[in-house]
């Protein structure tokens, strides 16, 4: 048998060896009214990202002692107040933060506290209270909840991710897809799959999507990555990596600024786990963190003017061990950092209040104890930004989350 | 109109195994589907290897570990390289091929074995119990570790299967457990005096949660933090055995007692005394007996063979063969194919693209000849190889894998893969033998009708009935 081999690989399926997966999400029926300019970005941390390294508190009096040589040293890290600083990898969030655009949520949780990835990210993402609460995505309901209209939904990447799941099918989009056989056979196929329940909405709404993602396409020629493999060992494997990580971003912001282009999108960044060796100013967790600085830096190059109306949401779904564990790295905890970004957002300090990591302070002794609940941070975003009605974000959106009050005062 | 038995003989094949091969349909009415299914059950010897001659975890890690120190005193300029020796070299070759190499072979063996159930079974129990090759390290251990610790057990007993599992170098590096320290031990007094650089000096519960929440009882089988705090002190000295260890111990699954918590503890109510390596054997033979596990595993097994969402009924036939024999798998792998829930002629399964894709090649007679056939259109569709996105393995629901863009993916893979290999092809028996009764009028006319050869294949891979299982 001669060469089998996909006719055209490039950004995403580069994008997916690191890890890095999109899902869109929008409302085109809304796409030139004023609530249809906003735009929404979720960006999924997976694996439990360490809130304390991503925002260390270098001015709270226990954290270097219980982080030991995993301590980002406070020399090092990018200062956002008496308290805080930003890791070094995190250089573009830091420039935001300067401008008013970026703010730490430092002790936020989801309302689970089984410290399972599974269980964490299926309560993050569905939006339930407890875990398999719900099958659907709370992004979904939320843009269900605020429609009433046509709502249309986009997803990228090889796997549905749970938070755009729902009611609402999400289309589907990456660099590169179109096929280069018989013009005749997605049509023979829509035919065959009419009884189909999950194949013939899958493969309409990927047929669909396709004529878009020419235009975004368009957009990013020449915005591969640069051919640095061979060459430069490990840092260069890095530079790679950030280049693709920033032409994702510019691609995806492409995409959003279309006429009729998703409003919503969730873009996963995996491999935060990391119990052993997690490195300080330089290491394993900085170079995710490299990735997702340059992932965040695409986007509000890629977005231009409309980054005045966006809101960037980056959140985990758990964080870990105040503590360095016994192999230099951290265990799945409780309380971790959310970033939240956008020119949409109000200039302001850390979103909830920092309970410090004083031993009595501490959730069950060893996790930063949170005190704002991730619902609450979306449920505020949800409403100022995207205009979704708040008896709606307490019944359909996050059920049983009374105790979850709205974060006021980001938009 | 097709017969119970022509239908029984299609599922069989599709269902069970990994898709039939021309005339292998047939041939499996023939001999009757069930015995069929049955005879591929082999307790003694368990599933086939895909390697005849592998290279061993224990000389993978042992070449690995070299390189590192090779690298080392490149860096620190001591010591000449023999040029046969260069690190670079070897790690390139074992980085690349290696893992290639284990994968090409486990995707022949299921492109041209005779046994895809038998298969079929084994790829369960080695997702079930994953090693993801998402660290450099452990991508060179996947295949080993199903090789040496999965398949020789796969219709043994579960217990065997689960400590097998976990004494594996490639699980205990996987999941950090090779470097966990107990912090009342004697190793862990010496680094508090004399810190190591890059060395920590404590407990790593990583491996112990993964297996009471993946492996064993489940999520809600009411296990607390402690416990699992516990059963992780209880584990420390489990470990692989590094460079300055004696030469037979390296690469090799060592217990370390100067690593080990000293003392009792206590895992989910019950009180283990002090018993070195032992401790941890303990935990892990009640945890294979707890009844939450036959429920937890039991639910797995028939939501991969049959539906995402199983019959209750059939559930409780395993579970019920799963308590009745002391967790033998083999009375269990009888009881799904002796399961009238399982032969449902309505196909509720959607393939998994490494399903699909060596369904293909078994359809057309064909197996992939090279790891660039098959790792790329993968990584496409979202299944790299030997890379699972977590210690949980791969999905087994449709959902995860129909996401309009991998449909999509697949379409496109479908038409390249039929443009290089329709043209010997007649299309019209190609589907008859890929799917026997279970192909619908609408696929058939729709391959007759097709313009070309490319087409109708594309129009096969593509079919509702070949997507599904």
């Amino acid at each position: 048998m001669t060469r089998i081999a996909p006719t055209r690989r490039s950004l995403l399926a580069a994008a997916g060896g690191l890890g890095l997966g999109v899902a869109f999400m929008g409302r085109a029926a809304f796409a030139d009214d004023a609530v249809g300019r906003k735009k929404l970005i979720t960006v999924l941390a997976r694996g439990g990202m360490d809130g304390l390294s991503v925002s260390p508190p270098v001015g709270d009096a226990d954290y270097a002692a219980l982080r030991g040589r995993i301590a980002i040293p406070a020399e090092a890290a990018l200062k956002l107040d008496g308290t805080f600083g930003l890791h070094p990898a995190l250089a573009a969030v830091h420039a935001l933060a300067l401008k008013g655009q970026a703010r730490i949520a430092p002790a936020i949780a989801s309302p689970d506290r089984a410290r399972s990835h599974f269980e964490a990210q299926d309560v993050l993402e569905s939006g339930a209270s407890v875990v398999y609460g719900t099958a659907s995505g709370f992004l979904n309901r939320a843009l269900t909840a605020a429609g009433g209209r046509k709502v249309e939904a986009l997803s990228v990447g090889a796997t549905a991710p749970l938070i755009l799941r729902g009611p609402t099918q999400a289309a589907s989009w990456s660099p590169g897809v179109a096929g280069e056989g018989s013009p005749r056979l997605p049509g023979i196929l829509m035919d065959l799959y009419a009884g189909d329940p999950l194949l013939a909405p899958a493969l309409a709404s990927g047929l669909q999507t396709e004529a878009m993602a020419a235009t975004a396409q368009g957009d990013m020629a020449g915005a591969t990555a640069p051919g640095m493999a061979g060459s430069g060992g490990v840092a260069g494997f890095v530079r790679q990596g950030q280049a693709v990580a920033r032409s994702l971003g510019k691609t995806v912001a492409g995409f959003m600024t279309q006429p009729g282009g998703p409003q919503i999108v969730a873009i996963s960044v995996d491999g935060w786990d990391t119990h052993a060796n997690q490195g300080a100013a330089e290491g394993q967790l900085a170079t995710r963190l490299l990735y997702l600085d340059a992932l965040l830096a695409g986007l509000n190059e890629g977005l231009g003017a409309a980054w005045s109306d966006t809101v960037v949401v980056v959140a985990t779904e758990f964080g870990r061990t105040a503590r360095i564990n016994g192999t230099s790295g951290t265990d799945h905890g409780t309380g971790s950092t959310a970033i939240v970004l956008g020119g949409a957002l109000k200039p302001g300090g850390i979103i909830g209040d920092w309970p410090t990591l004083r031993a009595d302070a501490l959730f069950e002794g060893r996790d930063t104890r949170p005190s704002l609940d991730m619902r609450g941070l979306f449920k505020g975003v949800l409403a100022d930004h995207m205009g979704v009605d708040r008896a709606a974000l307490e019944t359909v959106v996050f059920p049983d989350s009374a105790e979850a009050r709205p974060a006021p005062g980001l938009v | 109109m097709a017969s119970p038995t022509d239908l029984n003989a299609a599922i069989a094949v599709t269902r069970f195994g990994l898709g039939a091969r021309p005339g292998e349909i047939a041939s499996v009415a023939a001999a009757g589907p069930r015995q069929w299914l049955i005879g591929q059950i082999r307790p003694a010897e368990g599933a086939d290897q895909p390697q005849q001659a592998p290279e061993s975890a224990g000389s993978r890690l042992r070449n690995f570990r070299l390189y590192q120190q090779d690298r080392r005193q490149m860096r620190e300029g001591q010591g000449d390289v023999d040029p046969s020796e260069d690190p670079v070299r070897i790690a390139a070759r074992m980085l690349r091929e290696g893992p290639a190499v284990d994968f090409l072979a486990r995707a022949r063996l299921a492109a041209t074995t005779p046994a895809g159930f038998r298969e079929r079974w084994a790829l369960f129990w080695a997702n079930h119990f994953t090693v993801s090759g998402v660290k450099l390290i452990t991508s060179v251990l996947v295949g080993p570790f199903e090789q040496e610790a999965i398949r020789p057990r796969v219709f043994g007993r579960f217990e065997d299967l689960l400590v097998a599992s976990t004494a594996h170098q490639g699980m205990l590096v996987y999941l950090d457990q090779a470097q966990s320290v107990g912090p009342r031990s004697p190793a862990a007094a010496y680094l508090k005096r004399r810190p190591l650089p890059g060395i920590g000096g404590g407990l790593n519960e990583n491996l112990a949660r993964e297996i009471l929440e993946l492996h064993t009882v489940g999520v809600g089988a009411g296990y607390s933090q402690e416990d699992v705090t516990e059963f992780a002190r209880a584990l420390t000295g489990w470990s692989v055995g590094g460079l300055r260890e004696a030469v037979s111990q390296r690469g090799e699954f060592v217990f370390r007692a100067n690593t080990h918590e000293p003392g009792a503890r206590t895992v989910m109510g019950k009180v283990y005394p002090p018993a070195g390596p032992e401790q941890a054997l303990a935990v892990l033979k009640d945890l294979a007996a707890h009844p939450a596990t036959a429920r937890h595993i039991c639910g797995k097994i028939a939501r991969h063979f049959v539906a995402d969402d199983p019959p209750p009924a059939l559930v409780a036939r395993l579970e019920a063969a799963w308590t009745e024999s002391g967790g033998h798998l083999t009375r269990v792998a009888e009881a799904l194919v002796n399961a009238p829930e399982a032969w449902d002629p309505a196909p509720r399964k959607l393939k998994t693209p490494y399903e699909f894709l060596i369904s293909s090649w078994r359809a057309i007679g064909g197996q992939p000849g090279a790891i660039e056939h098959i790792s790329p259109p993968l990584l496409a569709m979202g299944q790299r190889v030997f890379s699972a996105p977590s210690p949980k393995g791969w999905s087994d629901e449709a959902i995860t894998w129909a996401a309009p863009d991998a449909i999509i993916k697949r379409m496109t893979w479908a038409e390249g893969f039929s443009a290089v290999v329709a043209a010997d092809l007649d299309p019209s028996p190609i589907a008859a033998g890929a799917l026997g009764a279970r192909l619908g009028d609408p696929v058939r006319k729709a391959i007759a009708r097709a313009e070309s050869r490319q087409e109708a294949l594309s129009i096969l891979l593509m079919s509702p009935e070949f997507q599904r299982r």
